[in-house]
């Protein structure tokens, strides 16, 4: 099977937040929640860099360590994916999660969060695949269909690649040769423990 | 005449030309062939070895999503799956066993002299509520609690994943609300309790004969002896820790980042299960370790030959003449 995985090119990055839209609108996630997000860092100064992120769907994932109830699993294509009906919502896998990925929706009084939500891979939760349950709860399921996440899918420079890991790394590489540089794929290090070697 | 002009126009149109192509062509010459804009651009392990983060401007309302990388999660990681499970797991069951060993060695301390059947006010009703405002609902929050560190590995595999998600979801609201009591209590007791548990010369001569645990005379205390003072202490500074790192972690980013939340979870774990360790010691003190003693918090009357044998000094207290209404000697009932 594929290993998964999200590769954005800073590059190429421009900062357009179509990804963050397709995505809001693909799963139709609620108000307040964004399963992916663009950040400038070094944002209006000489070498300033956009990267997108969202959950890396990370090897031997944090929050599925941490998790008190054990919701998270791995799916065959290496997606770490979780169940809401067994999430409490306590918060301990944004405390892990090197990414940031993890939200809440924030229900009743104090701090009281609700099911942790983030970006699926586009490959929905446990229930059937494109079942409307599995909607509801975690957006559509792409992957089922034979298709892609679409933030990457959609993305206008091509900066954001999502897919095996061997296929994007080796696109990756190749525009690095071409072009002549690269700042390297962002969170892999973190992600993975493995960087491309470009 | 005409035609000379249409010469000259032409040579001064090519002399310009000539002038843009030759100042134009240095410029160039000076271009490398191929640009490198990333020497100059942000680096990720470079950011990350500065600040170990990573953070930007985004341009969505929600500020802590600008922050797209910070790997200090996994000593956060290691800390709650490894580090604390063993903290835990030694406190409770350190505490346990040498509590059965020392039960099993000396067995409940007795009344030496026998009952005598006259009974003497130790705790009021109000004492008495406070005190059991704090001890219900510390019992509910250590175990519900303990659930969050522990119920994953000696739970769920025999529970099953729903109905542990669905204890486990209790036992979150559980600990969220009653923590408002258990603070209550906490305070009262030590708006109540304080003046009479600082610390007295009696207070030392009570440690250095081991509070006659381990043979030898109990020495005199007062209403509080050294080792209830040490518990009372340990209750409010433990009690505060978990209480302000509770309310830091139950308001998410009030005043807080993910690192700082990460911290207050450190320390709110650890506290608590030291505390509960703690606490096995006064409830065994409290029951069968000494007896007599459950019930100055039952109904608040204990024995008098007990209250000479353990307390003396608080004893001689309210036998003085003019000691408060309510607090002296009552036949047993």
């Amino acid at each position: 099977m594929a290993r998964m995985k999200f590769l954005c090119d800073a590059d190429r990055c421009i900062e357009c937040n179509a990804c963050v839209t397709a995505c809001k609108n693909e799963h139709e996630v609620p108000w307040g929640i964004n399963r992916r997000r663009v950040v400038t860092i070094n944002d209006g100064k000489p070498g300033e860099r956009s990267v997108s992120m969202a959950c890396m769907h990370c090897t031997d994932a944090p929050c599925a360590a941490v998790c008190p109830v054990n919701c998270f699993y791995t799916t065959a294509d290496a997606v770490v994916l979780h169940s809401k009906d067994l999430c409490i919502g306590c918060g301990y896998c944004f405390y892990a999660c090197p990414f940031g990925a993890p939200q809440y929706p924030k229900v009743g009084n104090f701090g009281s969060r609700g099911k942790m939500d983030k970006c699926t891979f586009c490959a929905g939760g446990p229930e059937a695949d494109n079942s409307k349950e599995e909607y509801e709860k975690y957006g559509s399921n792409r992957l089922a269909e034979g298709k892609l996440p679409l933030c990457a899918e959609m993305c206008s420079t091509k900066s954001l690649l999502a897919g095996d890991s061997d296929v994007i790394a080796q696109i990756y590489k190749e525009r690095v040769a071409k072009r002549g540089y690269g700042s390297g794929a962002w969170g892999w290090q973190t992600a993975y423990r493995e960087s491309i070697a470009t | 005449m005409a035609k000379i002009f249409g010469y000259m126009r032409l040579i001064a149109g090519a002399l310009a030309l000539a002038f843009v192509v030759a100042t134009a062509m240095p410029a160039a010459a000076q271009q490398p062939n191929s640009v490198n804009p990333t020497a100059a651009s942000v680096k990720e392990q470079q950011l990350l070895q500065q600040l170990n983060k990573i953070e930007g401007r985004g341009t969505i309302p929600d500020v802590k999503s600008y922050t797209i990388e910070q790997p200090a999660g996994r000593e956060w990681r290691e800390f709650r799956t490894v580090t604390l499970k063993w903290i835990g797991g030694i406190a409770i069951l350190g505490i346990l066993a040498l509590l059965t060993i020392y039960y099993l060695w000396h067995g409940t301390m007795c009344i030496e002299s026998g009952r005598s059947g006259r009974k003497i006010l130790r705790f009021n009703v109000f004492e008495r509520f406070v005190h059991w405002l704090t001890g219900v609902t510390f019992v509910i929050l250590g175990l519900t609690g303990l659930n969050i560190t522990f119920g994953r590995s000696l739970l769920l595999p025999w529970m099953g994943a729903p109905a542990f998600s669905e204890w486990s979801e209790w036992t979150k609201f559980s600990h969220n609300y009653i923590s408002f009591a258990f603070t209550t209590g906490v305070v009262l007791m030590f708006l109540m309790w304080v003046v009479r548990n600082l610390p007295t010369r009696a207070d030392l001569e009570w440690f250095k004969a081991g509070g006659g645990m381990f043979g030898g005379e109990e020495p005199p205390a007062h209403k509080f002896n050294g080792g209830e003072k040490l518990i009372f202490w340990i209750s409010m500074i433990g009690g505060g820790a978990v209480i302000v790192t509770g309310f830091l972690l139950l308001f998410p980013f009030y005043g807080t980042t993910v690192s700082g939340m990460e911290l207050a979870q450190i320390v709110h774990s650890t506290v608590a299960l030291l505390y509960v360790a703690a606490m096995f010691v006064h409830i065994y003190m409290g029951t069968i370790g000494v007896e007599g003693a459950f019930e100055a918090m039952a109904d608040g009357n204990v024995d008098v030959n007990w209250a000479k044998e353990r307390h003396r000094l608080w004893y001689d207290e309210e036998m003085q003449p003019g000691a408060a209404p309510g607090q002296a000697m009552r036949p047993a009932e």
